[in-house]
């Protein structure tokens, strides 16, 4: 019995202390959108409330919905991982710019394979996913991988059945890649998977991939991490072999032409260079150019500028990379042109 | 009741009529209250189905019949092309194997506890049973997920495809490749969520036969089976079809645990092995991301599921109807 007075006693202590240490505050900022990005939003949210006092509620509930909230002026800002274009930004007055980068990672289980191990190119596992492929010990995996001795087993595929940016990101690179994939499929946040099972999340792929012998997927870089999943090497534009590292995700990044997008409309799948890693992808915060509640959208931009001034180290401790300074610089001009307060 | 006598007497007899009168507000009151909940849920169910037609409206004019015998479902195609085939499918198919499975088992258990089994062992059962209905139904789906899955992939799914390999039709039924997810692993964990519904429901109406009955078919010299089969069961059908109607009405709308375990594929396969996809979990999954016509055609889906529930229903009402003629009620 002591044990529970304890715990509520020492609940209440921590109630009311931090409703009086809290500060007189400015509007809350809300924000809706993403799950790619939402372990590095939320990491920068506490640490900003620890700092300013000001919070930042942040809910990832997909790409989609973020888009939705911003078009309903529900939330501050949303959250998207698929841009929007430069005409539709325009009809609608929203600004959009990226906030941080991530890389996307094909991820398999096949027993006696390590992580890096084994290689895909583009074509394959376009071709996997379009069920073309689908035997482990099929020619044109082992053609790739002379050195591994792959199980005679049927691939157990497995993608997003939530619409989600992170299919978009994967889609749009297998459409890059490989044309069948884009004359049969396309690419969008939810499509008509033509094989495999479907898990929700980027934790229900990984959840899935882990569970599941001989499955393949495709996750966030942080979730294969986390998960100690075996991620795959890949073949990128250049023909080199490339491992998912954060060099070989900044070497895309790098590659990507910031400064002359409309709308920072840039899509960073199959970028050229020798060490980038092709399933690259940004992610986007969309607002009102002309706010209703200005109070809020100022105190979002501060929280902005705070993440990319203070947040890098952050963002690259999850294995996310931040947006490179001439880019930073771009986009802070954007905000004080184009942002009525 | 005491307080309006001495009210009454105090106030003499001729204010009779007024004391009546109060009586008559309150009595109007109580029926117009009463009232005014039942009509609450006709509106609450015509509000649903008004606003579920509305949104579906733009897939309706867009697809109309062709949505039912469209087996494609790919949102973001130019121009989109969206059927219900593969979704109203994977739910027919989940709760008849569901049902299959959760009738005999479940009204065997309510006979059990009600017929045969021990007085010491009731309880513990019983409320074994009623536990099972009170387990969320993302647990279910995580055992499945976790537990159910993989064993039936390792263990089960390649017994029935050796067993049935080269038979035909059956052999296609239960052709493989084994999977975690399938249809099959999201009907058995539907059997076994429904599966209370109908064991707590029959139970109740089988303790209801009154006893004299059962005794008198003893006294004849019936055996269990027979006093089950011919006194029991003709007595509490009315009941046991109520629990079972219940049952499938949970089994066809059933969402979370069957997300997680079906695989969430629009492909209809003739294995039931394979994954598949069922409306409510469509819709579950691809909801939050749609717009558009993509979730024009989930409120759609929406609605079908809607009419195929009150479709059951009603066929089950008929059905009870019937029975009850024929047996000259």
């Amino acid at each position: 019995m002591s044990f529970i007075k304890a715990i509520v006693a020492a609940g209440l202590v921590a109630a009311s202390a931090s409703a009086f240490s809290l500060p007189a505050r400015a509007a809350d900022i809300t924000g809706a959108g993403a799950t790619f990005p939402f372990p590095v939003y939320s990491k920068w949210a506490d640490a900003y409330k620890k700092e300013t006092g000001n919070s930042v509620n942040y809910q990832s509930i997909g790409s989609g919905a973020g888009i939705k909230q911003i078009l309903a002026k529900t939330v501050t800002f949303g959250a998207t991982d698929a841009p929007l274009k430069a005409d539709k930004l325009d009809k609608d007055g929203l600004l959009q710019w990226p906030m941080v980068m991530g890389a996307i990672v094909p991820v398999v289980n096949v027993e006696g394979v390590t992580p890096g191990e084994l290689v895909l190119s583009g074509e394959l596992l376009g071709d996997i996913y379009l069920g073309k492929v689908t035997r482990w010990d099929d020619p044109a995996i082992a053609k790739l991988n002379p050195k591994l001795k792959l199980p005679s087993a049927p691939i157990a595929v497995v993608h997003r059945s939530d619409g989600s940016g992170t299919s978009f990101n994967f889609t749009n690179y297998l459409s890059k890649v490989n044309a069948e994939w884009k004359s049969k499929v396309g690419e969008g946040t939810a499509v008509e998977w033509p094989a495999g099972v479907g898990a929700k999340g980027n934790e229900g792929v990984s959840g899935n991939v882990g569970q599941t012998k001989n499955s393949i997927g495709y996750v966030e870089y942080a979730y294969a991490k986390q998960n100690k999943l075996t991620y795959a090497a890949l073949i990128n534009k250049a023909g080199k072999i490339v491992q998912p590292t954060v060099a070989s995700f900044q070497a895309a990044a790098g590659n990507a032409d910031w400064a002359h997008a409309p709308g920072y409309y840039v899509i960073l799948t199959d970028q050229p260079g020798e060490a980038s890693w092709p399933i690259t992808a940004a992610t986007f915060i969309l607002m009102h150019k002309e706010p209703i509640d200005k109070t809020a959208s100022a105190e979002a931009i501060k929280f902005f500028k705070w993440s990319f001034e203070k947040g890098g180290k952050m963002a690259e401790d999850l294995d996310y990379i931040p947006m490179p300074d001439q880019v930073l610089k771009q986009i802070e001009k954007t905000w004080t042109s184009e942002i009525k307060s | 009741m005491a307080v309006h006598g001495s009210a009454m007497e105090a106030a003499g007899r001729y204010d009779r009529t007024r004391a009546l009168n109060a009586f008559k507000f309150s009595d109007t009151a109580f029926y117009w209250t009463t009232r005014v909940s039942a009509i609450l849920v006709l509106v609450l169910l015509g509000g649903i189905i008004v606003s579920l037609i509305v949104g579906a409206w733009p897939a309706i004019m867009e697809f109309g019949s062709a949505f039912l015998t469209t087996q494609r479902w790919a949102p973001s195609a130019d121009p989109p092309v969206l059927g219900a085939l593969s979704p109203l499918y994977g739910t027919i198919l989940t709760s008849v194997i569901a049902m299959t499975i959760a009738i005999p088992v479940g009204i065997g258990i309510a006979i059990f506890l009600t017929e045969l089994c021990p007085l010491w062992a009731r309880r513990p059962i019983g409320m074994a049973v009623e536990l099972l209905a009170g387990i969320p139904s993302i647990i279910y789906g995580m055992w499945g997920f976790f537990v159910l899955g993989p064993f039936l992939a390792n263990t089960v799914q390649p017994f029935f495809i050796d067993l049935f390999a080269g038979v035909p039709i059956l052999g296609s039924i239960f052709g493989g490749p084994p999977s975690y997810l399938s249809l099959f692993n999201a009907s058995l964990i539907l059997a076994i969520m429904v599966l209370p519904f109908i064991t707590a429901i029959s139970r109740d109406v089988f303790a209801t036969v009154p006893p004299v009955l059962k005794e008198a078919a003893y006294g004849v010299g019936c055996t269990t089976w027979e006093v089950v089969r011919h006194v029991v069961l003709p007595y509490t059908r009315v009941g046991v079809i109520g629990g079972v109607m219940l049952a499938l009405g949970r089994a066809l709308g059933e969402t979370m645990a069957v997300t997680f375990i079906i695989g969430n594929s629009f492909r209809i396969s003739p294995s039931i092995f394979a994954p598949g996809t069922t409306i409510s979990a469509a819709i579950a999954s691809e909801f939050a991301e749609s717009d558009g016509l993509h979730q024009s055609s989930l409120m759609l889906l929406g609605l079908l599921l809607f009419v195929l529930t009150f479709v059951v229903l009603a066929a089950a009402r008929l059905m009870l109807l019937r029975l009850e003629k024929k047996a000259g009620k």
